[in-house]
């Protein structure tokens, strides 16, 4: 059972990169839904990265590994949000179908490089960067075996505390900061902004950008900690992207919800895999028939089911966030749309 | 007066002349033009203003007067001309700009950000030196408050926020920011009487402490009670300049409307004039629940086209969508019409325009948003024909043909110039668009004819090819109701002018006796009840 939340953390840290960068994209109004994409460029691009110096050196350096894989993947998805950027932003194009394309693209990138560097690696699923993912995987010594809060909460590498650090710097940023009033300012009115001397395409520019480098570090921790660079075209990241775009929905597009909605989402992802302990848990706990409950012995359609279960949550949350009408739980108003300041 | 057959050279007798750049000016503007597409909105203005004064920006509607304060502001830059500040060359290239030298405008839409609060939207894009402390601004907003006599509640959200405290805040953000020059967009039109004159004493602080202050608007009375000095534009164009002190509203009137232009419209006398439209105490509130129509009374007959002036935003909009089920009417308004030449009638208050097409009622309705409400811009001249038609008969599939046919005809008749029947609206030229939809209009054979501003933007001959295409429809006995812009236009074409004057019909004139003067006076002075007989 703590193996389940060990893993709603990990499939949580990844979401909340995801989401973390949206929500600092969609504040400054652009509604980037090339999330997907992005995760899967800067995942293919710290892999590859690690993966080259790797090769390169005989005796890698755990330092020199995080700063490479980093800095490439920061680089590569922060790339896909200047395309973004320059679609959206300089030539107005629709910003749904420009990130929908992205996310095409940004898969379509990443698989075509993952296969690659498979076939490069001996075609046997596992690419060897051993030093980068013990780089990354370095914990406090002891806590894996620890008791079940050390276990979940301390056995992780660093990557899961850097998002809670970012989570909260976020909020700082947007709430506490003149740029952040300014960036809010921008997503929410841009005529009022540009009009109060703020530079429009400047904000947007940078928050898409720097955002989209940040969703990308979820597509970095996945390749390189948690599966520590294996590359499978089976579309986890995807999925997980998604998981991160209806976590800007369902945090109402603050930084701080977002935390434990992540790890709402990562629990939510992987409970059926632990519904059928679920159900001997309570037989044995109530005394049951060793037949009962069988609608918890999941099938593989039944699965299905409970995998939709983040997006039902974030339905509810839409729901009950639309019933209250309160104006601070809405998306910033002009998201989605483009500004031109002399438009009549 | 004297009426001259085309005076487009003759301006006025106190028409301003360009005094040489000095630093007594706090603005002066040099033969600035701006230019949208093929309108010119302003046309080599020269304009200055003084250190310390209310200045009077008066106009018509569409005569240039925000588009001119834009450039100042730095949302539009000018396409010539220049501007000096304290004597000074300067380029404005952006909002930011003018607030570095001093400049502020309060827009008509206000600039605001509904989810911040007063503080925070006041503060908005300040590089202030330290971390943001929104304590210490609240403070500075508080003392600003004092100084002039504003009321702000700084943690107040705007969305919470009524209009007039919304304009309390954009003021102030101005004065935060350090402007001395303030433009104020028709700062009156949202505002109650009262709360009126509590802007104006606000202002009056404001002159006292220095600042210039440029108010843009088209009401005579609160230009006579306010300020020092008026400028006036016409057509794009600074025509006169005047000091308050020795001017009257009737003057400032005729400035405004000019002289009257011999246009030679067609205008065949009426015949058979019988009662459509019996319209009693019609009363209808505007969006920001002020009253936007105000008891209005009038008949309207078949056989003649009724003009409709006034002021923009006087409630023109607001009674032709009324009448036309698009709005909702308050407590006591009725809409009476006359399908045949008796006294039977049906009440169309309470009916929406689906609910007046089924009853049978001819109404047609040329709206001013042409491509918002009038035609669908992205489909082709076929299919914003259909949108009359395709309720009809009972197929489940639509009939295209009848709508194909009808659209070949008004491309040929109207001379409509494009690629093809189905090329998108939206990328014909605006008198093609304009054709397009009153040919619709004018094809469902309608009893009831409404247009609003329907040759705005127009060139001559399409004007006159409209003009033509509603005396026509005048001809064929229907009721044709002209809500135009242009004076000279409204005393040629149509037989009687009902002048609307802040939501009340403050006269209705014969067009054919009637002086662009008289017309103008009642545009812009509420009459005494008595004198408001026809």
């Amino acid at each position: 059972m703590i193996n389940l939340f060990v893993s709603a953390i990990v499939f949580g840290t990844v979401i909340l990169y995801g989401a973390l960068g949206e929500i600092l994209t969609e504040k400054a109004g652009n509604l980037n839904l090339g999330v997907p994409g992005i995760m899967y460029l800067g995942g293919i691009a710290g892999l590859a990265s690690a993966f080259a110096y790797e090769s390169a050196v005989a005796e890698p350096v755990g330092v020199v590994c995080l700063i490479i894989t980093f800095v490439a993947a920061f680089l590569a998805s922060a790339l896909g949000g200047l395309i973004y950027s320059f679609l959206t932003i300089t030539l107005r194009a629709n910003q749904n179908v420009t990130g929908l394309t992205l996310t095409i693209f940004g898969g379509g990138v990443a698989n075509f490089f993952g296969g690659a560097l498979n076939t490069l690696a001996g075609g046997v699923g596992q690419i060897s960067i051993a030093a980068t993912s013990a780089a990354y995987r370095t914990s406090i010594p002891g806590m894996g075996t620890g008791n079940w809060f050390c276990q979940i909460f301390l056995s992780h590498g660093f990557m899961v505390y850097l998002a809670l650090v970012l989570a909260i710097a976020l909020h700082v940023f947007l709430n506490k900061t003149r740029t952040g009033l300014n960036l809010r300012a921008v997503g929410e009115n841009p005529a009022t902004a540009d009009a109060a001397g703020i530079n429009v395409t400047k904000y947007k520019y940078f928050a898409t950008c720097i955002g989209a480098g940040i969703s990308g570090m979820g597509g970095l921790f996945y390749t390189v900690d948690y599966i520590k660079g294996t590359w499978a075209s089976e579309g986890t990241i995807e999925a997980l992207g998604w998981l991160a775009v209806a976590l800007v929905i369902f945090a109402s597009w603050k930084s701080l919800n977002a935390i434990w909605g992540a790890y709402l989402f990562g629990f939510l992802t992987w409970l059926y895999l632990y519904v059928p302990q679920l159900r001997t848990m309570l037989i044995g706990a109530l005394n049951l028939d060793q037949d009962a409950l069988q609608i918890l012995n999941l099938t593989r359609s039944s699965q299905e089911l409970f995998k939709m279960l983040p997006y039902l949550a974030t339905i509810l949350v839409l729901v009950v966030v639309s019933l209250r009408k309160k104006r601070e739980n809405q998306p910033p108003a002009h998201l989605g749309l483009h500004y031109f300041r002399e438009e009549r | 007066m004297i009426f001259l057959a085309n005076d487009n050279s003759c301006k006025d007798t106190r028409r301003y002349e360009q005094p040489s750049i000095t630093v007594d000016n706090a603005v002066q503007m040099r033969g600035v033009t701006k230019i949208f597409g093929s309108v010119i909105a302003n046309d080599k203005v020269d304009l200055d203003i003084r250190h310390g004064e209310i200045l009077s920006l008066l106009g018509e509607n569409g005569s240039g007067k925000t588009t001119l304060m834009n450039m100042l502001s730095g949302i539009y830059f000018p396409d010539e001309g220049e501007v000096y500040v304290e004597g000074e060359p300067v380029t404005i290239r952006s909002p930011k700009d003018a607030i570095d030298l001093g400049i502020g405008m309060v827009h008509q839409h206000f600039k605001l950000v509904d989810v911040l609060t007063a503080t925070e939207n006041i503060i908005l894009g300040l590089k202030e030196p330290g971390r943001l402390n929104l304590k210490k601004a609240a403070e500075k907003i508080r003392a600003i408050c004092d100084k002039y006599g504003f009321v702000v509640e700084p943690e107040k959200k705007v969305y919470d926020m009524s209009v007039s405290e919304k304009q309390t805040v954009e003021i102030v953000k101005v004065l935060y920011r350090g402007a001395n020059i303030l433009v104020l967009d028709e700062p009156t039109a949202v505002l109650t009487p009262q709360e009126t004159e509590k802007l104006f004493d606000v202002i009056r602080n404001m002159k006292e402490d220095g600042k210039s202050i440029i108010i843009i608007t088209h009401k005579l009375h609160e230009v006579m009670a306010i300020s020092d000095r008026v400028a006036v534009l016409r057509k794009g164009e600074h025509v006169a300049d005047v000091d308050t002190v020795e001017t009257n509203p009737q003057e400032l009137t005729d400035m405004m409307v000019g002289h009257a232009v011999r246009l030679n419209i067609n205008r065949p006398e009426p015949k058979n004039r019988v009662k459509r439209l019996e319209i009693r105490d019609l009363s209808v509130n505007n969006v920001y629940g002020l009253r936007a129509v105000d008891k209005a009374n009038f008949d309207v007959y078949g056989g003649e086209i009724l003009g409709i002036a006034g002021i923009s935003g006087c409630g023109q909009k607001e009674l032709l969508e009324a009448i036309a089920g698009l709005q909702s009417t308050e407590e006591g308004s009725s809409v009476r019409y006359y399908p045949e030449d008796t006294d039977e009638f049906k009440e169309l208050v309470g009916m929406n325009p689906l609910d007046i097409k089924k009853a049978g009622i001819g109404f047609s309705f040329v709206p001013e948003d042409r491509l918002g409400m009038g035609l669908v811009g992205s489909v082709g001249m076929v299919d914003n024909m259909m949108l009359r038609s395709y309720r009809d008969g009972h197929s489940i599939f639509t009939d295209h043909k009848a709508p194909k046919k009808l659209a070949e005809a008004v491309k040929e008749q109207l001379e409509v110039v494009t690629p093809s029947i189905n090329t998108p609206v939206r990328s014909l030229s605006g008198g093609n668009v304009q054709k397009v939809l009153v040919g619709r209009e004018i094809a469902a054979n309608p009893k009831v004819l409404m247009t609003a501003y329907a040759v705005r933007g127009l060139d001559i001959n399409t004007s006159y090819t409209i003009y033509n295409l509603l005396t026509e429809q005048k001809m064929k006995g229907v009721a044709v109701i002209y809500v135009g812009e242009d004076l000279d236009v409204l005393l040629e074409l149509c037989d009687r002018i009902l002048v609307l004057c802040g939501g009340k019909v403050n006269g209705i004139l014969d067009a054919r006796t009637a002086t662009k003067e008289q017309v103008g006076l009642l545009m812009t002075n509420l009459q005494e009840k008595e004198e408001n007989a026809q």
